[in-house]
């Protein structure tokens, strides 16, 4: 944003008479000519409005005032810039007892029923994130009207709930409700223009327009749209019963219920009490307070946490505005097209100027499918230049090294740019496979030196391993966290070890599987046993997508630097089929064959995988978590889940594999390593890092 | 007025990609940030320091309105920097130059960027003036009746569309077609078929040349279209064509008899090119090294119907001022409109009738050798993107002199509409 409009935009936000309001707890409220009151939520304690406890009770009291007051309408809008309300505060459950949650639920609720019976128009202004419970408050009023950069969401599912102040019987009974309940079960948020098509707001304005659409909802010109009559039928029990069997079809493809009962108890709710406001709130409050009493929403709770945390590594600023990426291929390519999405300046240098147009055509389906707005598109595709020539390094505030993995090409790599960098510029490698120390022997100042391993596909593996070594700086180290953070991935500060955390930790996982294989168990039986436990992918199908040479170089170089009895030995035919180029997805065949998709094509299994091949699968990829952090590779156990769940997919419903392995009892899994280790060898063998985790 | 010493200090062009027919991969603006993103990185000084952005553009098409501006906030410059697109045709491109000189050299600015930018192939089809009229009395019925009558009013004809750059390319008062403009001077010049198929072989032969020798690779610079296709040279050229070869195309515009053909007129393509100009104080604070410095600029004009003289009468005015002769400028470059049309140039610069007549050289007119003119090659072989060409030869003629440690250089070239334009080059 230039200068003038940045000095200007202060004045953007339409407060009406609310503007110079003294502030009276979160809310700051003033009456208009016209009798109109404005109250703005406007949290003092925070960044972003969320709804909790004590913003409810002032509301409650507000209303109080308001209910014998009678003023002509009320408007409820935030004053932040960033948007309506985030939704409730996570911190209140956690911790909370069943009773306590169920009270604040009712008041919760008591205070939204008193809001909705105003005998005065209520009308909702909202621009930014509307989510969850501030969504809840938004559809509690008798008018909606948003702001064109309005997105609206029910993100609950994602934290194994459904919506509890309301939001399943209001966003039923307001909008289109096969609409609504398709937006709760995902947790999907919508933007402005698509909840005015469903019903879930009335008007869509820009921001400048806020007063006159106000205006125009206080005097009823501004009409609800009328229900369709598909949205009508669903009042009838049969029909929600067909649709509800669609939904449950639909959801099942993509979440299996034992893991994850919440959006297959929104479905029942809305099935049993669909059209019936007062029993449908009744049981929302009901199912709510069963559902946080889950593993998986405890679990999933925690995940949002552990994301938290995550993002909280960040300590200041990068500084990094330009970023230049060396090598185009598959890694550089998608780093670099990530970052130019994220707003950062990108060159990306290659040799072939070939591979910089192939990583262009891929950056260009990238932002097509994240960025969607065409101006954005072409913005992102301007921030990523082509830099055959190496240009950029001389600019870059970052640079990072993402060439094939050969030492002596890094090393001559190096030798080439580390006189151009510019003076306080980091130097980073995406290395999966190398150790740093010996990377960054060489280099005039290995103070600069970082690793930034990211994973593939980076636009969705949202985990980046931020890798030191001996002669790392503390500054770099910190301003390569905080460049993570600031392109929208998620840090975990490692030691340089074999692997680091995440490869070091799947690769077992997945060199199990090709043993299993080799003992001649079908590869889709192998697979569904993971999947079942909740991985996103079975390792036979993710060591396609990996690429067989990749897989086979990666678990080979492990077995060298950790010793033999760490991984079993890769299969004969693994080294035959990298020679004959069956590397995988992405040559159309590798342990599957592929169709022109990419998917791969599974024979029907019926049988699944028993309690022993799970743990043969599973516990080595746990004693290599265990293994790393009592080696030091990575010493909070939090961020280790953390990375583990957004780095591998690790069942979030679990909780991350440190906390699976407490959950099932530490003695218990050490005994069955040790059962597993006499039967089948010593990689199985429990390390002595479990000690530690007994305590 | 106390005049500033003006450098071009640098410059690129995208390759020039021919037009196939139907929209290329890049609009006008693409094309300019395509070349000028690695232009700027290449820099001594910061993007911060760029006072003004003037680009050239003839055909703009309706989503880039002032195509300067477009480009030069999508090349992430501030939104404070003024930028304008300006337009003389096929003069653009210089007109650019010309107008970031004359702001330099009265010291208000110090670095400005001067570009040129043409998509031929983005030229809109246009409607028949009577079915706009038709199309207008549509909007205006209101009943289904008055519709109806109004539908049975169209003629086939309206549905065929004008190709927009054909009108582009006739000059409105005398309705010639360019093509024609260069017959006519083929004419009153007495050029021969055979010696402008002969010119235009060497065209190609010289481009290929400086392409193969790695003489372009500063000056242009590759550009990745969307879907990943990477465009690394001018695909136009055809460094293998023979006399022979071309003496087999029919004439384009006046046949049977006609002398100028596809193969001996500048091709048809997309490009875009930048200079950057700077005052002698940008070059000293950024340690900027010039390529060559701006002596002197001028325009001339003569009937449309001719245009293809243009060059003379603005280098004319130049050579007058300056008391030099043809013989003292070391390098020309003349952009390749029609071989015709060089050729006639260098004839009239050489007829005293003209050159003292007409120019008032006062016996500075002279023979350009050819092997002083398009030293690499021209439009004819690389193409003729209206609004860059003038951009183009300005920056190749500093390169040029820059390689072949010449003096002085002249870019000139002509203009649809009977105009001329032409810079002095200095070496820096």
């Amino acid at each position: 944003m230039g200068r003038m409009l940045n000095a200007l935009s202060e004045r953007a936000l339409e407060l009406g008479p609310a503007r110079d309001a003294e502030p009276s707890g979160h809310f700051r409220i003033s009456r208009d000519a016209n009798n109109v009151v404005w109250m703005v939520l406007d949290r003092t304690d925070k960044r972003v409005n969320t709804i909790d406890r004590p913003v409810l009770e002032e509301l409650a009291g507000h209303i109080e005032r308001l209910e014998t007051e009678k003023p002509a309408a009320i408007v409820i809008r935030s004053g932040k810039a960033a948007g309506f309300a985030a939704g409730a505060d996570i911190n209140q459950f956690v911790g909370a007892s069943t009773a306590e949650i169920k009270a604040a639920l009712e008041q919760g609720h008591q205070v939204l029923d008193r809001l909705a019976k105003l005998s005065c128009r209520t009308i909702a202004v909202i621009h930014g994130h509307c989510l969850g419970a501030g969504l809840e408050l938004a559809l509690a009023c008798d008018r909606r009207i948003a702001v064109t950069n309005a997105s609206l969401g029910f993100p609950e599912v994602m934290l194994g709930l459904h919506p509890g102040l309301g939001g399943t019987f209001r966003a039923t009974a307001v909008a289109d409700p096969i609409e609504a309940m398709t937006m709760m079960l995902t947790g999907r948020s919508m933007p402005a223009k698509r909840a005015k098509s469903i019903g879930l707001v009335d008007a869509v304005v820009e921001e400048r327009h806020v007063a006159a659409a106000v205006e125009a909802a206080v005097s009823g010109d501004l009409s609800r749209k009328p229900k369709s009559f598909g949205g009508k039928a669903m009042g009838f029990r049969p029909a929600r019963q067909f649709a509800a069997r669609q939904m449950r079809k639909k959801t099942a493809e993509k979440a299996r219920q034992e893991h994850y009962p919440a959006p297959f108890k929104l479905i029942d709710l809305w099935e049993e009490h669909g059209g019936d406001g007062k029993a449908m709130q009744r049981a929302e409050i009901r199912s709510f307070a069963e559902l946080i009493e889950t593993e998986t929403s405890k679990n999933l709770v925690r995940v949002f946490f552990l994301r938290e945390k995550m993002k909280g590594l960040k300590e200041g600023e990068s500084a990094v505005e330009h970023l230049h990426v060396i090598g185009a291929g598959a890694m550089g390519g998608d780093i670099a097209a990530w970052a130019a999405a994220q707003g950062i300046r990108v060159t990306l240098g290659d040799i072939q100027v070939e591979a910089i147009g192939k990583a262009v055509a891929k950056a260009a389906k990238m932002f097509k499918a994240v960025l969607k707005d065409p101006l954005k598109i072409r913005d992102a595709l301007d921030r990523l230049i082509p830099d055959p020539e190496g240009l950029g390094i001389a600019h870059a505030d970052l640079v990072i090294e993402a060439a094939p993995e050969k030492i002596e090409l890094k090393h001559k790599i190096y030798a080439g740019i580390e006189p151009k960098l510019k003076e306080g510029a980091l130097l980073a490698t995406n290395t999966s496979a190398l150790p740093l120390e010996d990377l960054a022997s060489g280099l005039s100042d290995p103070s600069r030196f970082v690793g930034l391993h990211f994973f593939n596909p980076v636009s969705r593996m949202q985990l980046v391993e931020i890798v030191r070594h001996g002669q790392i700086s503390p500054e770099t180290e910190r301003r390569a966290t905080a460049f993570a953070a600031e392109i929208s991935r998620l840090p975990a500060p490692v030691a340089s070890a074999p692997g680091f955390l995440v490869n070091r930790a799947l690769t077992p996982y997945m060199a199990e599987a090709l043993v299993l294989l080799d003992e001649g168990v079908e590869k889709e039986r192998i697979d569904a046993c993971a999947e079942e436990f909740g991985m996103p992918m079975g390792p036979i199908e993710l060591t396609d997508q990996v690429g067989l040479d990749i897989a086979l170089d990666v678990a080979t170089s492990l077995r060298e630097r950790l010793g033999e009895d760490a991984l079993p030995a890769a299969p004969a035919w693994l080294t035959k089929m990298v020679e004959e180029k069956r590397l995988g997805r992405k040559t159309g065949r590798g342990l599957y064959d592929y169709d022109d998709d990419g998917k791969p094509k599974k024979a029907e299994t019926s049988a699944s995988g028993d309690a022993e091949m799970l743990d043969r699968l599973i516990l080595p990829m746990l004693n290599a978590v265990v293994s790393c952090i009592g080696e030091g590779v990575i010493t909070d156990e939090e961020v280790v889940d953390g990375a583990m769940i957004f780095g591998t997919g690790f069942a979030p419903f679990r909780g991350g594999p440190v906390h699976y392995a407490r959950q099932r009892g530490v003695e218990a899994i050490v005994a069955r390593m040790e059962e597993l280790s006499a039967k089948y060898g010593p990689r199985f063998h429990p390390h002595p890092g479990w000690e530690k985790l007994k305590g | 007025m106390n005049s500033q010493p003006v450098y071009l200090v640098d410059g690129a062009r995208t390759p020039f990609i021919k037009a196939r027919g139907r929209p290329g991969p890049f609009t006008p603006v693409d094309l300019a940030v395509q070349c000028g993103r690695p232009l700027l990185l290449r820099q001594g000084f910061p993007v911060s320091a760029i006072d003004l952005v003037v680009l050239g553009c003839v055909n703009v098409v309706a989503d880039e309105m002032n195509p300067a501006r477009v480009a030069s906030l999508r090349l992430g410059l501030s939104d404070e920097i003024p930028a304008f697109t300006v337009q003389i045709n096929c003069g653009s491109g210089m007109q650019s130059i010309d107008t970031a000189f004359r702001y330099i050299e009265r010291g208000t600015h110090e670095i400005v960027l001067a570009g040129g930018t043409e998509a031929l192939s983005h030229s809109p089809l246009v409607l028949s003036s009577g079915a706009v009229e038709w199309f207008a009395a549509l909007n205006r019925a209101k009943s289904v009746g008055e519709r109806a009558k109004v539908f049975a009013q169209l003629k086939p004809g309206y549905l065929k569309p004008v190709i927009g750059l054909e009108r582009g390319l006739t000059d409105p008062i005398t309705d010639l077609n360019m093509g024609q403009t260069a017959e006519k001077l083929a004419h009153l010049f007495n050029v021969s078929r055979r010696d402008a198929d002969a010119y235009a072989i060497e065209s190609h032969r010289r481009l290929g040349e400086a392409t193969k020798n790695g003489r372009l690779k500063e000056e242009m610079l590759p550009a990745i279209a969307r879907d990943g296709t990477v465009y690394d040279h001018d695909d136009g050229i055809r460094p293998n064509t023979t006399v022979q070869d071309l003496a087999k195309l029919r004439p384009a515009f006046e046949r049977p008899y006609g002398k100028v053909t596809p193969g001996n007129s500048s091709q048809i393509t997309d490009g875009a090119s930048w200079t950057i100009l700077a005052s002698e104080a940008a070059v000293e604070k950024y340690g900027l090294t010039p390529l060559a410095r701006i002596v002197d600029s001028d325009w001339g004009g003569l009937d449309p119907s001719i245009m293809g003289l243009g060059p003379v009468t603005s280098v004319a005015p130049i050579l007058r001022r300056q008391d030099m002769a043809v013989a003292d400028v070391d390098l020309w470059e003349l952009n390749e409109a029609f071989a015709a049309q060089v050729l006639s140039c260098v004839a009239a610069l050489d007829q005293p009738e003209v050159a003292d007549g007409v120019l008032g050289l006062e016996g500075r007119g002279g023979q350009i050798e050819r092997d002083k003119l398009n030293v690499d090659g021209g439009a004819i072989a690389l193409g003729h993107p209206v609004g860059t060409s003038g951009n183009r030869i300005t920056l190749h003629l500093a390169n040029a002199l820059k390689r072949l440690g010449k003096k002085r250089g002249i870019a000139t070239q002509c203009i649809g509409g009977g105009l001329g334009g032409a810079m002095l080059l200095e070496a820096a």
